[in-house]
């Protein structure tokens, strides 16, 4: 039987989480899967090599950057999952700041804490097979992508942007009915576009579409009242290291 | 002379990353640390110039597993400090969202997490090889919680449709979700039968508990803060009352409430202060249960959660069967210069979040004190009343014994990023 390790950096358990709330597979793929590592729902610790590895979280700590490393060496495949393993993170806003000051402004002993300077995702320090996005992933991709890669075969996951999703289901723009500042044109789809179907502008949970063009949009969004301060929150959230340059295209 | 050192190094089935480290000598504990090694993510540092209307979707991605209780909490602090209150029933769309959240949160502890180590097995799913039928009653209660969070919130994980001031668009219709909703609840007063037939070690502690009160709710939006001990405070005297401090045996900074270190929040505080405001059916079910007007014995959370999610599911359908779709989805928040406190009942225990806008509608301070900062200084008293009779025994099965005092807390350690200065010391 295959064996499925789960592993966790800097995150917060959402991505792991949403393998746990497949509720209706959870027990067909543990049938068809050894759950051999996966700390937030077992106490067995089953030892490797592992034929599929999920990992969760951005490095940001010393040991996070030597634990990556172990993790590629006992795994034949490496997937990342989420916005922190993929892009960095909410996290990675320190990369924009100092991170000793940002240290300074939680922690009262700052000297105490051991942090990288920047947090990064996962395939700046490894090879990754394939990266999940989302902030968090979608359910139904995760379980197409640990399928696909015990079928052996790529995952098929689209690189479109939200717009197509919103087509799809027949959303009216909010960016052009509402005048809704919206990301949509420039991220990639998977969520089903849930914020345009909620009346909210997409904030970009996917992170850039495959070939982007931030600069048409936001003339759009500055047309919709953004101003340059705005435009570049939005894009520096969740996604900072693949989103966070383009509020200047 | 005898020393003796347990390490277990990465804590199983909880929320988050932690070790544990006991150092004994002559057949007293001598130091005792819960480590966290979560990596720190600096919230509160990155929320300086956010604009006032960002906190509920950022301090989300704090935890996973209780988003909605962070955006609840970051909300209530910010329209605080707008002069805003969200009532009607754009407040009990709050609620039933929150509902949701402790139905699924509760199910996962109960089923995955806290019910094998009573029946002795590593897992949920290996758990399901002899007990299938409860497993499977237990997702699908999850489910139930997770399709509720994801009907009014959008989705499960990191909700999509909170604002200031309500909601982006408020569901037209909530009838469809009553159906699964009273299976649910069927589900939950099962579940209150079937743990409260596990063996408990019969342990008591003497918990100073703390919990939100509300005078006309079983606390768990909003409410003022009650203590045991007969203390009671508005959310906003919080930073008066709560200190949070460095110990010198310890690398874990400990909250301190009114002076003295060591108080409980969660399912135990909650059902101490809070009981006779449970709904009709799970005031039934705990009675059946034999849980007592106070609860002291942390391994029967596992039985107030079960209640918890008995009065979850039975509230929502209250709610469901009264609401009316609010005329707006949202009150408008406009920002003004000033501080906000917040606090809602986490389903592991009070979440407080106080925030400073500035004269731009900038945040410009934050400070948040999640419900596991609030506990590690008692998780560790009840560590150490676990482990000082038992030093004789074996290393293997004292690490089980610990880890299982852990998981009575559902210690949500991803939430405690806070306190991690402490737990990270360089030797």
């Amino acid at each position: 039987m295959s064996k499925l390790a789960v592993w966790k950096l800097a995150s917060c358990d959402g991505c792991q989480l949403t393998l746990l709330d497949c509720e209706d597979e959870l027990l067909s793929v543990a049938a068809r899967v050894e759950i051999a590592y996966f700390l937030e729902a077992s106490s067995a610790r089953g030892k490797g090599p592992y034929d599929l590895s999920l990992v969760e979280g951005s490095i940001t700590t010393p040991d996070d950057l030597e634990r990556i490393g172990h993790i590629r060496r006992v795994s034949r495949h490496l997937v990342t999952i989420g916005a922190c393993a993929t892009a960095g993170g909410v996290q990675a806003l320190r990369n924009l700041a100092d991170v000793r000051e940002f240290a300074s402004v939680v922690y009262a002993r700052p000297d105490y804490i051991k942090t990288l300077d920047r947090s990064t995702p996962v395939s700046a320090h490894v090879p990754v097979d394939f990266e999940l996005r989302g902030c968090p992933i979608d359910k139904r991709q995760l379980l197409e992508v640990i399928g696909a890669f015990l079928a052996g075969r790529r995952p098929v996951v689209p690189a479109h942007s939200v717009c197509v999703e919103c087509k799809a289901r027949g959303n009216p723009c909010v960016l052009v009915a509402h005048g809704t500042p919206c990301l949509g044109p420039v991220t990639q789809a998977g969520c089903g576009a849930l914020c345009p179907a909620f009346n909210r502008g997409c904030f970009g949970c996917f992170g850039p579409m495959e070939s982007p063009n931030a600069a048409a949009l936001n003339a759009l969004l500055r047309a919709a009242g953004m101003d340059d301060d705005a435009l570049q929150r939005v894009y520096r959230t969740f996604n900072v290291t693949s989103f966070g340059g383009s509020s200047d295209a | 002379m005898t020393h003796k050192t347990i390490r277990v190094g990465g804590l199983t089935r909880v929320e988050g990353e932690g070790a544990l480290l006991v150092r004994a000598r002559d057949g007293r504990v001598t130091d005792l640390q819960l480590k966290i090694y979560e990596p720190p993510r600096f919230f509160e540092a990155l929320l300086r110039g956010r604009a006032f209307t960002e906190p509920p979707d950022i301090t989300a991605r704090i935890c996973g597993i209780c988003p909605v209780a962070y955006q609840m909490s970051a909300c209530q602090a910010l329209e605080s400090a707008c002069g805003v209150t969200v009532e009607g029933a754009l407040r009990d769309l709050r609620l039933l969202l929150y509902y949701g959240e402790w139905i699924e949160s509760h199910a996962l502890h109960i089923y995955l997490l806290h019910a094998p180590d009573f029946l002795g097995y590593p897992s949920g799913v290996a758990m399901a090889a002899d007990h299938r039928p409860a497993v499977e009653r237990g997702l699908a209660l999850k489910k139930a919680g997770n399709e509720l969070v994801a009907a009014v919130g959008g989705r499960a994980i990191h909700p999509v449709n909170v604002r200031l001031g309500g909601f982006y668009r408020a569901p037209a219709d909530l009838t469809p979700l009553a159906g699964r909703l009273r299976q649910a609840l069927r589900a939950a007063l099962d579940t209150v039968e079937w743990v409260s037939g596990f063996d408990f070690p019969d342990v008591e502690h003497d918990y100073r508990f703390l919990a939100l009160r509300h005078p006309a709710e079983y606390a768990i939006l909003s409410g003022d803060v009650a203590v045991s001990d007969g203390t009671a405070f508005p959310v906003c005297d919080w930073p008066r009352h709560v200190v949070e401090e460095q110990v010198r045996h310890s690398t874990a900074l400990h909250a301190r409430l009114d002076g003295r270190p060591g108080y409980l929040t969660g399912p135990l505080a909650r059902y101490a202060l809070n009981a006779p405001l449970l709904s009709p059916l799970a005031l039934r079910a705990a009675a059946e249960a034999g849980l007592g007007r106070v609860c002291r014995n942390p391994f029967r959370s596992i039985v107030v959660r079960a209640v918890e999610v008995v009065h979850a599911c039975e509230e929502a359908l209250r709610l469901i069967d009264r609401y009316v779709p609010p005329d707006e989805p949202a009150v408008p928040v406009a920002p003004r210069p000033g501080v906000g406190h917040g606090a809602s009942e986490a389903p592991r225990g009070t979440l407080y979040h106080r925030y400073r806008i500035d004269e731009r509608g900038l945040i410009a301070e934050t400070d948040i004190v999640p419900p596991t900062a609030q506990n590690q200084a008692r998780i560790e008293d009840d560590l150490r009343a676990v482990i000082e009779p038992r030093l004789g025994l074996p290393v293997a099965r004292l690490t089980e014994l610990c880890e299982r005092a852990i998981r009575n807390h559902d210690p949500c350690i991803s939430c405690s990023a806070h306190f991690l200065d402490l737990a990270l010391r360089h030797d």
